[in-house]
């Protein structure tokens, strides 16, 4: 068993004078999927964002590999990705121009897949569309042909199958199998019945506790 | 927080609300008392037994008010900034509260120096304003002070508005020497010649001592100022732990 | 597609690199939505238009008062424009992602500034003339006008995206960047009118521009290092 490549120690967050969690830990190694669940309102965004860094309003320690987040921040950001409540596409520009403004920001990428991973999410042939043409689900696509671009270990996602058809999902439950297999690792939300073969560990907020596997 | 070694233990100690909000209760009472004889002392040195200048006459004597204001809006800005720098680098919440507290205080600090300076020139030089270089200043920081204020009310999140207040004192604390200098410059432009506010290069004790004794007071009515604030931020900040609930039951 | 395998190893393009692709991005979205572009610089010629309609259309009188006015206006045009700069990424999630880019967020923000830049100030600039030409700006202003505007317009982009990141998360910015950077403003105003006006008496202009210059420096150096800090903290609630 390898190093685990996320450790949370202790993390406690409050917001609107309520204590979201408190003494929150756990360990997520290479291959592990994880699902955060509880019901709204309960914190899971908030979680995510603060492990993927966005949220500095929290106490306790986040380690990256061993190491403090806030040490290795330019490490972990370059094998991490995020995929938020908002999909981070500018309508302005075609999905094409979005993957490639991407793969610049994150060098992890390499902007020769892009054809490729638009294909895989099904959008062929609008790559020079203007996102404002496209529907909200097609959006979303865009964002989630990210998966397909990145090289990061760690995939921190927050409501990952919206506005996607029964069809996208079982392809994408699919890509985190596969990305799990290969030796990375999965954090993510979602209101969708996961049917993913294979472990998946359960984080409940509403318990304030953590379960391990 | 990592605790560094070159840093005393009682600065971290400091970190805690509730020891923040103990030792003040402590010491408040003493720096009261003292600033208040020190400001009863001062007004009446300043207003009785100083003599008046033999140019202006009594009206100068307003600058018993000004000046000490004058000099704890400046000051004021400084604590401000820095208190903003180390929330900022240890995340320290009490350092936030500091800042917060301290903005109204010095925000009033300097429109007293504007108004005692607007008394001055009436009878000085004929008019209620003067864009003279150090009043155009004081005005400036007033206004670098609102923004401050603005910018912390605007914000809902408590910890989030005084990070970002914080960014916006410390780009302001660097800016003001630049601020200073150009309106100087400005100001010997436009008007060769200059009426100095403040002090002649050369004022006899009679004069300076009492002025000495109303900057330490107005010293110690901002600090006091400042702990009262501060207590009723940290009540109002930690209402809901344990401490301060007992508090509130026992009164 | 391999993944964790060179932990430490960012490849990092070269920040001149990045610093283009932002730009030419900027560039992209701005000529995509036209109507942005014209409005700052509307604004400025409708500013100035209300001096000598509102106080005197005399032409020694708007002379004299023609350096101060185009820099005033020159300023609050900025200022106006200034909101835009990062609230359209905000509002889509594009802010979240750059700021979780491995890449180096000075030059991002600076990029991004520079960008902005060219489409107010540097646009402004090049209209100063105009103004000139109607508030009877004598003609000897002109090289001091132009350059004091090159010199001191980055400077106010660069100060004003301060006030835009510290208030992106806020969702009526307008007014309160306003309050908060022109206080900030005061010395660019100063020289940059000084310049104006030596020019127009002939008299050295150097110093003006060479403290201009100075102030540019140093905005260049700090204010991308608080751009950064005050996008981190609107992001972080």
């Amino acid at each position: 068993m390898s190093k685990p490549l996320l450790e949370v120690n202790r993390l406690y967050c409050e917001r609107d004078d309520r204590v979201l969690f408190s003494e929150l830990e756990f360990q997520l190694s290479a291959g592990e999927i994880m699902q955060i669940e509880g019901q709204n309102g309960s914190g899971k965004t908030t979680l995510l964002r603060i492990l993927s860094g966005l949220s500095l309003d929290h106490e306790g320690e986040i380690r990256w590999r061993g190491e403090p987040v806030a040490a290795v921040r330019e490490r972990f950001c370059a094998e991490m990705l995020y995929l938020g409540h908002q999909a981070g596409v500018k309508a302005a520009l075609t999905p094409a121009e979005n993957l490639r403004w991407y793969a610049a920001l994150q060098p992890a990428c390499a902007s020769a897949d892009i054809p490729l991973a638009l294909e895989r999410v099904g959008l062929r042939g609008y790559e020079d569309v203007p996102c404002h043409a496209l529907s909200a689900g097609q959006t979303r696509r865009v964002s989630l042909a990210r998966l397909y671009l990145s090289r990061a270990p760690l995939w921190i996602l927050d409501e990952p199958f919206t506005a996607i058809d029964k069809q996208g999902v079982a392809a994408k439950e699919k890509l985190l199998r596969e990305h799990a297999r290969r030796g990375g690792s999965v954090i993510l939300t979602t209101h969708h019945e996961l049917a993913i073969d294979g472990p998946v560990r359960t984080i409940n907020l509403d318990q304030r506790a953590g379960t391990s596997a | 927080m990592a605790e560094k070694k070159w840093l005393p233990r009682w600065f971290f100690q400091l970190a805690s609300p509730r020891w923040c909000y103990q030792i003040t209760g402590r010491l408040l009472p003493g720096l009261l008392l003292l600033t208040l004889l020190l400001l009863a002392v001062g007004t009446v040195w300043s207003l009785l037994f100083a003599p008046a200048d033999y140019q202006q006459g009594n009206s100068f004597r307003i600058i018993y008010l000004h000046v000490p204001s004058a000099i704890v809006a400046q000051s004021a800005y400084l604590l401000m900034a820095l208190a903003g720098a180390i929330g900022l680098i240890w995340r320290i919440k009490v350092a936030d509260m500091v800042l917060k507290s301290t903005a109204p205080i010095g925000a009033s600090m300097a429109l007293l120096a504007l108004v005692t300076g607007a008394i001055w020139g009436k009878p000085t030089w004929g008019s209620w304003w003067v864009w003279d270089a150090r009043l155009t200043s004081m005005l400036i920081l007033l206004f670098l002070y609102l923004g401050v204020m603005a910018l912390n009310s605007a914000i809902e999140n408590e910890s989030t508005a005084a990070r970002a207040a914080a960014i916006l004192a410390l780009v302001g604390v660097v800016n003001i020497p630049i601020i200073k200098y150009s309106v100087e410059w400005w100001n010997t432009l436009h008007q060769p010649a200059t009426f100095k506010l403040t002090e002649k290069p050369a004022m006899p004790a009679e004069m300076w001592l009492p002025l000495l004794v109303m900057v330490i007071a107005f010293y110690g009515f901002f600090v006091v100022s400042l702990m009262q604030r501060l207590r009723n931020e940290i009540l109002w900040r930690e209402r809901r732990t344990g401490w301060v609930r007992e508090l509130l039951n026992k009164q | 597609m391999s993944t964790g395998t060179n932990p430490g190893n960012v490849r990092r393009g070269s920040a001149l690199a990045l610093f283009t692709a932002t730009v030419r991005r900027e560039f992209l979205l701005s000529f995509r939505r036209k109507s942005d572009l014209a409005n700052p610089l509307i604004f400025f010629v409708m500013v100035a238009t209300l001096f000598p309609l509102g106080v005197s259309p005399e032409p020694d009188f708007l002379a004299q008062l023609a350096p101060g006015v185009i820099w005033v206006a020159a300023l609050l045009a900025t200022l106006l424009s200034m909101d835009a700069l990062f609230r359209s990424d905000y509002e889509d999630g594009s802010l979240e992602q750059l700021l979780l880019s491995p890449q180096p967020l000075f030059v991002l923000v600076l990029a991004k500034v520079a960008a902005h830049w060219c489409m107010t100030g540097l646009a402004l600039t090049l209209m100063a003339p105009l103004l000139a030409l109607m508030l009877f700006l004598p003609a000897d202003g002109m090289a001091g006008l132009l350059l004091s505007l090159l010199l001191g317009t980055p400077t106010l982009s660069l100060v004003g995206a301060i006030g835009a990141a510290l208030t992106v998360g806020l969702k009526k910015g307008g007014v309160l960047i306003s309050l908060l950077v022109l206080p900030l403003y005061i010395p660019v105003l100063i020289f940059g009118t000084g310049a104006v006006q030596a020019a127009v008496t002939g008299l050295p202009l150097a110093g003006y521009l060479a403290l201009l210059g100075a102030l540019l420096a140093l905005a260049l150096v700090l204010a991308p290092v608080a751009i950064a800090a005050a996008l981190r903290i609107s992001i972080s609630s």
